[in-house]
């Protein structure tokens, strides 16, 4: 188990690498001088800053060189300086980390256990009508775009029922601490969240469904059967312990759609985090922290799988064992 | 090619969802006609509210356009980009694929790890920075989305093709001398199409999703109007104008929906499960 | 004789859906179980007699539906049972064997956890007795190591020891019925043997009533008390094992008798002072599977030093068991996968030097006709290419190659027509018939049959073999043929070569080797062989 994390984590590395690199040259396929794409809008007009940038990433040096700078650079966790905010990439992005990863992992905790539960029972009941609602609702949730699930939430919980707040992480200027801050969050994360994650719990919900229905034909369900066993106990012992397989798979490949589900999501919200941060140096054509941010969305993805590949082994003994 | 169309014409979700597609290719084609008024042009005061005028029965949007234009000449948008980026992705993803299942050994290595960097970075990300970087346009859209979607179809035919080079009648080909193209173009990849063909469908839907998303965060075509352009720019007024945002996120749920009930009405006709116990 | 019957089946009948090729997949069937007693239920693919057992069971698929009849048990009919009533007797006093033990069993599960399920199932015992049980029925069906064998998964055992785990849970709560549906099909012949030994024993102990299902008439002969045989959901006849085997009634059943081959090899002319056709020496080849940078290498070999030659006009049989290689040398003879080390020779040619273009235009030389009569043809290419491309490829006229294809069809048995059809409209008999074509089409010195009759129905095996004799006589055609059927290979081999673990132990004349085998494990395949004590009569 050791090795194989140490394998993946030194395969993760040079994944990471290459990412870098081609973010090398992503900057160098831009239109203009580099130094000016990197000042980004606001910052080219500003000799002086270009001239640093000039300076610390050695544009006027051979290709290789530069390269190696870069690298380094961003090895070192210098990802640079953002212009417009005054302030440097990583600083930025490390004060926004917390606040993504809290509405990822909760939309995530949110998708799955309701995807699994609905697609159990959509499985369990095929071919009634209830597996026909959770199946109808499932595609049309799986068809929505997840900025336009958040409008209409807001339209519909914000606007029109004053429920839930439409924006932020936190109410302004309320200045809460201890449970009361908690539960102000909380009440700010629900819409975030729940937009977030309807499109995975529908994902879910139909990964779970399908597989159970492909497992409940396997041979092993039939000794199951002959064995008397009673039917919850066939359901949740052998039927979904082995449906969840390829579940879990696909929640690591959809890694990397979360974290994009969670630029668009923390745009509409204003949610402070590391998506919000994307859009807003998206608008100042701020590249530098753009690289940044994508650099940084990147390792989370790598992470997040590596996990999920830990989490298949432990339920899944036969890969230790037949790699 | 009839056995296909019977089968897909018996499953409610294929029925459903070609008739959305058809619906809206001829939207996509002869709506323009019938509308020849740009879109971005006003032709009402802003803020009309939908159904009081049958001249602009969705309202206008904060600048006086017609949203019912707008929607008829973004679906033109949404499913050119749709389309053509898929058949990037597969005209990229299936020769890859192919040729990784069908030499093995480096051959596969090395296209595979090519394609697994490009699986390991998020692709909606990947997609932003791409079009920011090559400024927004139709070309740029189209590319990005190509180069986020094309990993899966290799992987998927890389895995079809690795299965059926052990199939005993891709061997019989071999021992009776045929060659390498011959092998994968006449007994390989025919017998590989159906999960990709399922694959392709799913594509497209996907793609309109990409293609919307990007449009929204303002990483559109700034020439061309599109469904996901017009519920970013009534995003800011949704208090006071709902039908703004609401109708082009309708047509967008409608065609997606539509394509991935393809999809699953093609699973059905070309996957039929019990095909193999039925033996 | 007048024991009353453990389970009385009476008239049962068992509707299939309506896209079915016929109406029944049973028939009007009745049966009795007895205490004590094996029964036999026999058939070819189709012939109902897996439904027979589901139904016993309760396990029916969901699109079959029991129209008629009654399953006596213990003074109930089963067929009225609801949910609950099944769940009590299932495993309780009726227990079931399957098939295929790999995918019978939970991938997920330790063993002795499923073992232990049976007694959780029906409430008894405490985990820590169950677990201490399923360790005594471990040892009961001598699975060795007991204590880690509970503690593994599926996967790591074998698939005799998963086969006897089947047996271990089966017998837990000591039923009166077991269904055993065709058991052995997927285990090799001496791992049969064994597995066919401890369910007669164990039956015997505990005076068991038990449903045997199988296709294979030696597994019948050495197992069954009593032998009912099916046909399309029809019992053609019914009787003690003793007088079915001696004195057939049915001619269905003297038919499926005589198509057994028999262990008896016919007596060949000898082959001496011929040309050799093929020569192989020293064939070496090693799978190696990467254990990733910090475990091990895993290293199966698949030849080890394998040499041979094959007269012209000869046929070498190579016999073994799966994972013996046998397959593989097939494979590397055929140059479709490489050998480290190695040559074969066709004729004066060196066929391991050639690669490329030169590799390609020798290929007609030798030519493969493959196992699955369902995999070995391109589901989408009518039959007249499937036959023609091999010929066009090497240069024939288009029209001349399918005025071949069409000769050769009718060489095989099959007409013209065939020519514009697609492969799932016919048969597994018949596609074997195509393949064999198609192998013919380019005109081989040498054809490779690998496991070429194994997937065919008796009757059916019976006329491919006819057929490979035939044209292999009339064409002068010389033969490898790999099987892991020793019958099969008396009839048809002049030479037999025995491989275990990728190497050839011994190579004698068909005749001496079942006379007289030299090598321990020959001897030990050859004893075996289900149903060496009763001889097919002679049709």
């Amino acid at each position: 188990m050791l090795s194989f994390v140490a394998q993946r984590v030194v395969k993760g590395v040079i994944v990471l690498l290459a990412i870098v690199v081609l973010n090398f040259f992503l900057i160098r396929l831009a239109p203009g001088d580099p130094a000016m794409v990197m000042a980004g809008e606001a910052g080219a007009t500003d000799q002086v800053f270009v001239k640093q940038l000039r300076e610390k990433f050695g544009l006027d040096k051979p290709l290789p060189e530069q390269l190696f700078i870069y690298v380094k650079g961003v090895v070192t966790l210098d990802l640079g300086f953002s212009f417009r905010q005054q302030a440097p990439v990583a600083k930025l992005i490390g004060e926004r980390l917390p606040a993504t990863l809290l509405l990822t992992l909760t939309a995530f905790a949110i998708s799955l256990a309701l995807g699994v539960l609905f697609g159990t029972f959509a499985a369990r009941f095929a071919g009634t009508f209830l597996d026909t609602a959770i199946t109808v609702f499932a595609l049309i949730f799986y068809a929505m775009p997840i900025f336009w699930v958040a409008l209409m939430g807001i339209l519909l919980f914000s606007v029109t029922m004053d429920w839930l707040p439409s924006f932020g992480y936190e109410t302004v200027g309320a200045n809460l601490t201890g449970p009361a801050h908690a539960l102000d969050v909380a009440k700010h994360l629900i819409m975030p969240a729940m937009t977030l994650g309807l499109f995975f719990m529908a994902t879910y919900t139909r990964m779970t469904r399908a597989s159970m229905l492909e497992v409940k034909r396997l041979d092993f369900v039939k000794t199951a059967r002959a064995k008397g066993l009673s039917d919850a106990v066939i359901q949740r012992r052998h039927v979904l312990r082995n449906a969840l397989l390829p579940v879990v798979t696909l929640a690591g490949v959809h890694s990397g759609t979360l974290i994009g589900g969670a630029v668009i999501t923390e745009t509409v919200f204003a949610w402070p985090g590391i998506g919000r941060l994307m859009y807003d140096a998206l608008l100042q054509r701020d590249y530098n922290l753009l690289l940044g941010v994508f650099v940084i969305c990147s390792a989370m993805v790598l992470i997040f799988n590596l996990i999920t590949d830990l989490v298949y082994r432990l339920v899944d003994p036969r890969i230790e064992f037949a790699s | 090619m009839k056995q296909f169309w019977k089968s897909m014409l018996k499953s409610p979700s294929g029925v459903i969802g070609l008739v959305i597609l058809l619906l809206a290719i001829s939207v996509a084609v002869f709506g323009p006609m019938l509308f020849p008024n740009s879109p971005w042009r006003m032709v009402q005061r802003p803020f009309l509210p939908p159904f009081t005028l049958s001249t602009v029965p969705l309202g206008t949007d904060a600048l006086g356009r017609d949203v019912f234009a707008g929607m008829i000449f973004g679906a033109r948008v949404s499913l050119l980009v749709g389309l053509v980026s898929t058949l990037v992705a597969l005209i990229v993803g299936v020769p890859i694929g192919a040729m990784a299942g069908y030499f093995g050994g480096k051959v596969d290595d090395a296209l595979m790890r090519f394609t697994e960097f490009f699986q390991t970075i998020p692709s909606f990300a990947l997609a932003i920075v791409l079009v920011a970087i090559l400024q927004p346009s139709i070309y740029s859209i189209v590319a990005s989305i190509a180069i986020v979607s094309w990993p899966p179809v290799a992987r998927l035919v890389r895995g079809e093709v690795l299965s059926l080079r052990t199939r005993e009648y891709v061997q019989a080909a071999v021992v009776t001398g045929q060659s390498n193209s011959w092998i994968i173009l006449r007994e390989i990849l025919p017998n590989a199409l159906s999960p990709v063909i399922v694959l392709a469908s799913l594509m497209v839907a996907t793609a309109i999703l990409l293609e919307s998303s990007l449009s929204f965060l303002g990483l559109g075509d700034p020439n061309l109007i599109s469904w996901g352009y017009m519920v970013g720019a009534g995003r800011t007024v949704i208090r006071q104008a709902w039908w703004i945002t609401v109708f082009p996120g309708v047509a967008i749920l409608i065609s997606v929906l539509g394509l991935n009930l393809i999809g699953e009405g093609l699973n059905d006709a070309l996957n039929p499960r019990l095909s193999r116990e039925g033996r | 004789m007048t024991a009353p019957a453990t389970v009385a089946i009476k008239n049962l009948r068992i509707a299939l859906p309506k896209s079915a090729e016929r109406p029944y997949a049973v028939d009007g069937i009745s049966l009795d179980l007895r205490a004590g007693k094996i029964v036999c239920v026999v058939g070819e693919s189709g012939s109902g007699k897996s439904m027979c057992a589901h139904a016993l069971m309760g396990l029916l698929p969901d699109t079959v539906d029991v129209t008629a009849g009654e399953i006596m048990f213990e003074g109930r009919d089963l067929l009225k049972l609801d949910d609950d009533g099944w769940r009590d007797l299932r495993g309780r006093r009726l227990a079931m064997i399957f098939q295929e033990p790999m995918t019978a069993l939970n991938p997920l599960m330790r063993i002795g956890d499923q073992m232990a399920e049976m007694f959780e199932a029906h409430g008894l015992l405490t985990p820590r007795e169950r677990r201490a049980r399923a360790l005594a029925l471990a040892r009961e069906v001598g699975l060795p190591d007991p204590e880690r064998i509970v503690r593994a998964y599926p996967h790591q055992l074998s698939g005799g020891q998963r086969q006897r785990a089947m047996i271990a849970m089966a017998l837990a709560l000591e039923p009166a019925v077991l269904v055993a549906d065709e058991p052995t099909t997927a285990l090799d012949v001496t791992t049969q043997a064994q597995i066919l030994k401890l369910i007669r024993n164990l039956q015997r102990n505990r005076n068991m009533a038990v449903m045997f299902i199988t296709h294979d008439f030696g597994v019948v002969a050495d197992i069954a008390d009593q032998v009912v045989v099916l046909r399309h959901g029809k019992v053609v006849e019914e009787g003690p094992a003793a007088t079915v085997f001696s004195a057939p009634q049915h001619d269905y059943t003297k038919a499926l008798l005589a198509a057994v081959p028999s262990m008896d090899p016919p007596a060949r002319a000898p082959l001496d002072d011929r040309a050799r056709a093929v020569e192989v020496i020293g064939l070496d080849k090693t799978y190696v599977t990467s254990g990733g940078w910090f475990r091990e290498d895993r290293r199966v070999d698949a030849a080890r030093a394998v040499n041979f030659s094959i007269l012209k006009g000869e046929t070498l049989g190579l016999v073994g068991e799966s994972g013996s290689g046998k397959s593989s040398v097939a494979r590397l003879v055929m140059r479709l996968i490489e050998a480290d080390r190695g040559t074969v020779r066709i004729g004066e040619t060196d066929l391991t030097s050639l690669s490329g273009k030169a590799l390609r235009a020798e290929r007609h030389r030798i030519q493969m006709i493959f196992q699955d009569p369902f995999a070995s043809l391109n589901p989408r290419r009518k039959i007249g290419h499937i036959i023609a491309d091999g010929p066009i490829a090497a240069g024939v006229d288009t029209k001349v190659a399918f005025d071949r294809a069409r000769d050769l069809l009718k060489m095989v048995g099959l007409d013209a027509g065939a020519l514009e059809r697609y492969p799932h409209e016919f048969s597994g008999g018949q596609r074997q018939r195509i393949g064999i074509a198609r192998a013919l089409a380019l005109e081989p010195e040498i054809i490779v049959a690998d496991e070429a009759v194994s997937a065919l129905d008796v009757s059916v095996q019976a006329q491919v073999l006819r057929l490979l004799e035939d044209l292999k006589a009339r064409l002068g055609l010389s033969m490898l043929f790999i099987t892991h059927d020793l019958r099969v290979a008396a009839q048809i081999c002049d030479r037999i070569a025995v491989m275990q673990r990728g190497a050839i132990v011994e190579l004698t004349p068909t005749a001496q080797l079942f006379a007289a085998p030299e090598h321990a494990y020959t001897r030990e395949l050859l004893a075996a062989v289900p149903g060496r004590k009763e001889q097919a009569p002679a049709a």
